[in-house]
């Protein structure tokens, strides 16, 4: 993909903020509308799953609508796309694997739905590996497409290094250096990865507390029934 | 004549006792059964393998609702269910946890056979079927592992897959059966989706058959005698099901911890990576229910030769009630066994961990040493002993 393109996606996205950014997995999600989502998707994830980060359906609308969903061909055979809804999955910018691979020097950005689970280290490595870019030290050569990162084990990472200081504005006011949105996208992702997190803990204390409730009764009761019986 | 209790045909519950006497069955069986006195909490288990598989049925067939048996979807239809469908995320976690659940409490309530010696007659059918119970498990896992078509999934399947490949004679049309091709694809994957459906009702028919062969030998104790006068026996209810009602809260106290808060502890982070054929892992780990039988296949040099020590490892089991003819069932009464058998326990566990990291020397080692055991006390120690305390 060209600068030229790539910044079409960029401004066109820009459109499409949340109204207030306050938690970092909220701000995590503008980075990613902002920066990530130009290369790469979620494509289990739908925009609708981003309710569970508290944006409202009336923002999830109008960030869907804003993405153009492949809705098979028009008469002459050739693709049709059509305005996202929120049901929809968040697809990769690319429409197929070799167009991908093609603009990325033949590397395909990984899909991003279970990438904090999935990768060794975690959201912590993510965030790890989007601050250790460096300049390449002199002697090493790398091949054209590559990035030197002292994160990875083999120094080079096919990403060009995605944050600069400033280059999106939160809403809260939150100071956009590439620290905190690389602490940011690796919190929401890790929320992706993690779904319904948040839920699963609040209901998991009312289960306990019901069964440690009902352990105590039974105990109570099975006493009294042996009692002398021993 | 009636007797004059017999409940008159006018009432519903009489109606139905004398066409069909569930009722009668129901209070002689689960409220009147006799009991021994003396049961320990390791015979709660068998109540926590049944809730367990209830569980597992309930929460299976919402996931089939949701599934899709084709490897294009299959994962994605996993996913949803994790992500979109509502309450998936706790119906999924269920089943998963509940096989973590289901092993542990099947090798505990088998541990607890070995220990008081609850396989001897007359209960060598109970214990068959139960060890019939624990293949159609394995069989059941393994084969629900492979459908959510992720890296593990492929990768193990594949594993296990050459492993029955290479049993002789019937390996091969086995195999072939189950993938239906040369390679692990969309028609293995269909017949794997409906061997697990299957299986899962079998298995509901085999517990059936487990109860009332329990029913007619009724319960073994810790002191190994069974109790002859009623004096000696307490009935099912109210005192075991108010101490089995306990031991149940405590038990889904253990599983709700696991489904709620620890949904990733025993699931391996590779199987949410889609299954890639060209791609393989750099480790393929079992789950963790597995990894004693992995250790075993790993630690033989020989394919065909570390699948027979590991099938051996279950068969010394299902001929132990002949090889262990001593009447004294508990281990602790008898004093080769008190020693080995924990031994052998602590070889089970070992393989188990042994089966979890990478095949290094020391462990491929300490897996040898307890294969080794394992076999040396099922068919040394064990008839050994019973021959000495017969003759003495």
């Amino acid at each position: 993909m060209t600068r030229w393109t790539r910044n079409l996606i960029l401004a066109a996205s820009l459109t499409a903020l949340p109204a207030c950014a306050s938690t970092p997995a909220q701000r995590g999600l503008m980075v990613f509308q902002q920066v990530c989502s130009t290369c790469h998707g979620m494509e289990h994830v739908a925009y609708g799953d981003m309710s569970s980060l508290g944006l409202s359906p009336d923002e999830i609308r109008k960030w869907a609508a804003d993405q153009q969903m492949p809705n098979g061909t028009d008469d002459n055979g050739d693709p049709k796309t059509r305005p996202a809804t929120a049901t929809d999955p968040i697809l990769s910018p690319y429409p197929n694997e070799a167009i991908g691979r093609l603009a990325n020097h033949g590397l395909l950005p990984p899909d991003l739905s279970r990438l904090a689970l999935t990768l060794p280290g975690g959201a912590e490595k993510i965030r790890q590996i989007l601050l250790s870019y460096a300049p390449t030290p002199a002697g090493v050569t790398l091949d054209e497409g590559r990035y030197y990162n002292t994160a990875l084990k083999w120094k080079h990472i096919g990403m060009p290094p995605p944050l600069q200081d400033g280059m999106l504005t939160y809403p809260d006011g939150t100071p956009p250096t590439s620290a905190q949105m690389a602490s940011d996208v690796s919190a929401f992702l890790d929320g992706i990865a993690h779904p319904h997190q948040t839920e699963r803990k609040r209901i998991g204390i009312y289960v306990l507390a019901y069964l440690a409730l009902m352990a105590l009764l039974t105990f109570l009761l099975q006493r009294r029934i042996w009692k002398g019986r021993r | 004549m009636p007797s004059p209790n017999r409940t008159p045909d006018t009432e519903p519950l009489g109606w139905l006792e004398h066409r069909l006497p569930v009722m009668s069955l129901l209070r002689h069986h689960y409220v009147a059964f006799p009991m021994p006195r003396n049961l320990n909490a390791l015979w709660s288990f068998g109540a926590f393998l049944i809730v367990t598989m209830a569980f597992m049925v309930a929460s299976g067939l919402f996931l089939a609702i949701n599934y899709t048996p084709d490897i294009t979807q299959a994962f994605a239809s996993v996913e949803a269910i994790d992500r979109q469908i509502p309450s998936g995320w706790f119906i999924r976690s269920l089943h998963m946890g509940g096989v973590t659940m289901l092993f542990g409490c099947l090798y505990i309530h088998i541990g607890r056979s070995l220990w008081y010696g609850s396989y001897k007659a007359p209960r060598e059918l109970l214990w068959l079927t139960g060890l019939g119970l624990m293949l159609m498990v394995m069989v059941t896992a393994f084969a629900g592992y492979v459908l959510p078509w992720g890296q593990m999934s492929y990768w193990g399947a594949t594993v296990i897959l050459n492993a029955v490949h290479a049993v002789p004679v019937i390996g091969q049309p086995l195999s072939e059966l189950l993938l239906g091709g040369d390679t692990l694809g969309n028609v293995a994957l269909h017949r794997l989706f409906v061997l697990h459906f299957t299986m899962a009702f079998a298995i509901l028919g085999v517990i059936a058959l487990h109860v009332a062969a329990l029913h007619v030998v009724k319960s073994n104790n810790p002191s190994g005698v069974d109790p002859v006068s009623p004096k000696q026996t307490l009935p099912f209810h109210p005192y075991y099901t108010s101490r089995d009602g306990f031991a149940l809260c405590l038990f889904l106290m253990v599983y709700a911890g696991l489904v709620f808060f620890l949904p990733d502890l025993l699931t391996l982070a590779d199987n949410y990576v889609q299954a890639n054929p060209l791609v393989t892992p750099r480790d393929i780990r079992p789950e963790w229910y597995f990894a004693p039988f992995y250790a075993i296949l790993r630690a033989v040099p020989s394919r065909l030769g570390g699948l027979l020590l590991a099938s051996g490892s279950l068969a010394v089991l299902f001929v132990l009630p002949w090889l262990d003819r001593s009447a004294i069932r508990p281990a602790a009464q008898r004093p080769m066994v008190r020693l080995s058998l924990p031994l052998a326990f602590a070889a089970f566990i070992l393989l188990g961990i042994a089966g979890m990291h990478a095949p290094t020397p020391a462990w491929l080692l300490a897996s040898r040493v307890a294969i080794a055991w394992w076999f040396i006390h099922f068919l040394l120690v064990t008839p050994l002993a019973s021959e000495r305390e017969i003759s003495s």
